[in-house]
């Protein structure tokens, strides 16, 4: 499959889907990071993680909506304001979800999962009433507009790059978060024994809730990052869901670098073999790989000791 | 005796019930349309009992059984293709005699791993074997390394999603994301007349039984015990010296067939198979049928099947905007309130109340059968 290209284009085929790649690995690491939360640290299966990101979603759209009628004079810096208030709808979200369903569920994991889908479908019908069906986009302010010119074959779009600043961000502060932060400290105790972190005094309920809420606003940022590469209807969290949680199972459910090495090394896979083969087969390949190896190293890439 | 150990008298006149319902009951209410819609919910019932083995005895919860539902009926639809497809039928194309969907693919020539899909008792043995074949590559894979709860979940899941892309993206060999339609006759024999769709209800209806007493003798033996204690207490069970992976693998390959023949089932009825069957959706609205009819009663999960579908059919013709609000509903209900679904409420709560009122006064024996039936 290569003997029909010559070498420097083979080097700007490369280069340009490795990019294309960077961009989806951005993507992923944003779908992943809130999962990786909710599900490495708490083992919690939230099969609306995707409906969350919408909310981010649309959260943007209106913001988008609202600046340009309102304040057009502030439209290019909207953005900010929107992901702010996107972390702060899903986590409320989540917060509420956590308190009305989630919390009764910790025993059984697998009804969880039932149960998360079935707020799924609700969250979607809800949206689809609200906003319509069809997909919506928001208007990307200019700044963010047109690409780099690299070299005269290869060529960068902006949008893509302010993505992955914001993965790079997210994943940095989600890492904070996790490893210098007291609520982190308070979860990685409990993860490791509830009873013991129970025992020292930490306050085990309300740090459930809270790493629910938080691993979902985080999904509300990812969302609403997504609105500047794509555009957002009421199904189109579901399309998600399976690389997600495969990305978070591969990299080890309870490691964070294992998470992004996972959605790296599936991202750039999937986007080289893209240019070789259709779309589809290349994504079928993709996820067989990564089950393969899943079936032969369940644990994930990075393992980490966990109590049953 | 050997009768009263497979089934008690409360479960046979359980069977019984249902046996009139599904023989009796809906042939003499419905006409032959709305017959031929209950007769494929009674495919997803298929799917159901599985599930309750697998899921409810076993606790195995597998997200990936429209996988092997979509296998057994592409097994079928492709048999029923290539018979439809006669050279005759075909003229028009640029090669005659190949299905019509290849033809418009460009495909000049049958693929290889079509030719068997000629014979009926091989297409058949299909039906049963790829769903059965692949569950046991699954199973093996993943029971073996001890894999299971909710990463086998999402590994199934995943393997739903990876079927559909690759039907829908390999359009010249599989129909791509219209599936197989346009299906005829079987040997011969028109299926699409209302008289064969009556007759294929009844079948439907006959191996949906044989299937349900396969799961009974499942539960009732010592391999059934097994999977409750697996369920429960793993660890026991395998220091107790059993091979706790190869129960798995068999509970799992035995839904994997249930599937498979209701999915072949569904194409015969229906008259088309298509990945809209096979993907993550259907997959998980087969394990609510389940969940819905009671997760631990076989003939729980065919009143399941049954009554989400029908609820399905009749509230999408009604309020369109409403059902997912329903199911999503039904979904958190079925896990927060009943986790035992219908069989729970019957026996939790109508079960006690009946006898209490079969004791009081012994007039109340008929009135008991006919309050069974909605009841369930």
């Amino acid at each position: 499959m290569f003997a029909d290209y010559s070498w420097p284009e083979l080097g700007a085929i490369f280069a340009m889907q490795g990019f294309a790649g960077l961009i989806l690995f951005s993507v992923f690491v944003l779908m992943a990071l809130g999962l990786a939360i909710i599900f490495g640290q708490m083992g919690v299966i939230n099969m609306a993680h995707g409906e969350f990101m919408i909310l981010g979603a649309y959260v943007t759209y209106l913001l988008s909506n609202l600046f340009a009628d309102y304040v057009p004079a502030l439209f290019s810096m909207y953005f900010f304001v929107a992901m702010f208030l996107a972390f702060i709808a899903s986590g409320a979200l989540g917060l509420f979800v956590e308190w009305a369903l989630i919390r009764h569920l910790y025993k059984r994991p697998l009804d969880t999962l039932l149960a998360t889908w079935g707020l799924s479908l609700i969250l979607q019908q809800v949206y689809r009433s609200v906003f319509g069906a069809r997909e919506v986009g928001v208007s990307i302010p200019d700044w963010m507009m047109g690409s780099l010119p690299l070299t005269d074959l290869i060529e960068i779009p902006i949008n893509g790059i302010f993505v992955m600043v914001l993965a790079v961000s997210i994943s940095l502060g989600v890492y904070i978060m996790m490893f210098r932060s007291n609520w982190g400290k308070q979860v990685r105790a409990i993860n490791q024994n509830r009873v013991m972190a129970g025992a020292v005094g930490i306050n085990t309920e309300w740090t459930d809730r809270l790493t629910f809420g938080i691993g979902c606003g985080v999904a509300g940022v990812a969302g609403s990052a997504f609105t500047m590469i794509g555009s957002t209807g009421p199904t189109a969290g579901q399309l998600y869901i399976v690389d997600t949680f495969l990305v978070v199972v591969f990299g080890g459910a309870a490691s964070l670098l294992g998470t992004i090495a996972s959605a790296f090394s599936i991202s750039q896979a999937q986007s080289i073999m893209e240019f070789f083969l259709s779309g589809s087969m290349a994504k079928v390949l993709t996820l067989l790989v990564v089950v393969g190896i899943l079936m032969i190293r369940p644990q994930g890439l990075f393992a980490m000791k966990l109590r049953k | 005796m050997t009768r009263s150990s497979f089934m008690t008298r409360k479960e046979l006149i359980g069977f019984l019930i249902l046996a009139a319902v599904i023989f009796l009951l809906l042939p003499a209410m419905l006409d032959s349309f709305r017959l031929n819609l209950f007769g494929k919910y009674l495919t997803y019932a298929f799917v159901a009992v599985g599930l309750a083995l697998c899921w409810g005895a076993g606790g195995i919860l597998s997200l990936g059984q429209g996988v092997f539902f979509g296998l057994g009926g592409y097994c079928m639809a492709m048999f029923l293709k290539l018979e439809a497809s006669t050279p005759e039928n075909t003229a028009i194309q640029s090669t005659p005699g190949i299905p019509d969907f290849m033809d418009w693919n460009q495909l000049t020539e049958l693929p290889v791993w079509w030719q068997p899909f000629y014979s009926l008792p091989l297409a058949l043995l299909a039906v049963l074997a790829v769903p059965v074949v692949f569950a046991f590559i699954i199973g093996f894979a993943m029971f073996t390394r001890r894999v299971g709860g909710v990463y086998f979940a999402i590994i199934t899941q995943a393997f739903a999603a990876i079927l559909t892309i690759l039907i829908i993206g390999q359009q010249g060999y599989t129909g791509g994301v219209n599936g197989i339609t346009d299906l005829r006759t079987l040997l011969g024999w028109d299926i699409r007349t209302d008289e064969a769709k009556t007759t294929l209800y009844f079948v439907n209806g006959v191996l949906l039984f044989a299937v349900l007493l396969i799961a009974q003798y499942v539960r009732k033996s010592k391999l059934g015990r097994l999977l409750i204690a697996m369920r429960d207490q793993e660890d026991r069970v395998r220091f107790s010296g059993y091979n706790v992976a190869n129960f798995k693998i068999f509970i799992f390959c035995l839904g994997a067939a249930f599937a498979g023949i209701g999915g072949a089932m569904f194409t015969l009825q229906v008259g088309f198979m298509s990945p809209t069957l096979v993907g993550i959706v259907p997959s998980i609205e087969m394990v609510i049928f389940c969940a819905v009819g009671g997760r631990l009663s076989i003939l729980g999960a065919v009143y399941g099947a049954l009554l989400v579908n029908w609820a399905k059919t009749s509230f999408s013709e009604a309020f369109p905007e409403l059902w997912l609000l329903g199911l999503g509903g039904l979904f958190i209900a079925v896990v927060m309130f009943f986790p035992n679904g219908l069989a729970g409420v019957w026996s939790e709560q109508i079960e006690p109340r009946l006898t209490k009122l079969s004791k009081r006064s012994d007039t109340a024996t008929p009135k008991r059968a006919a309050e069974r039936a909605p009841a369930e």
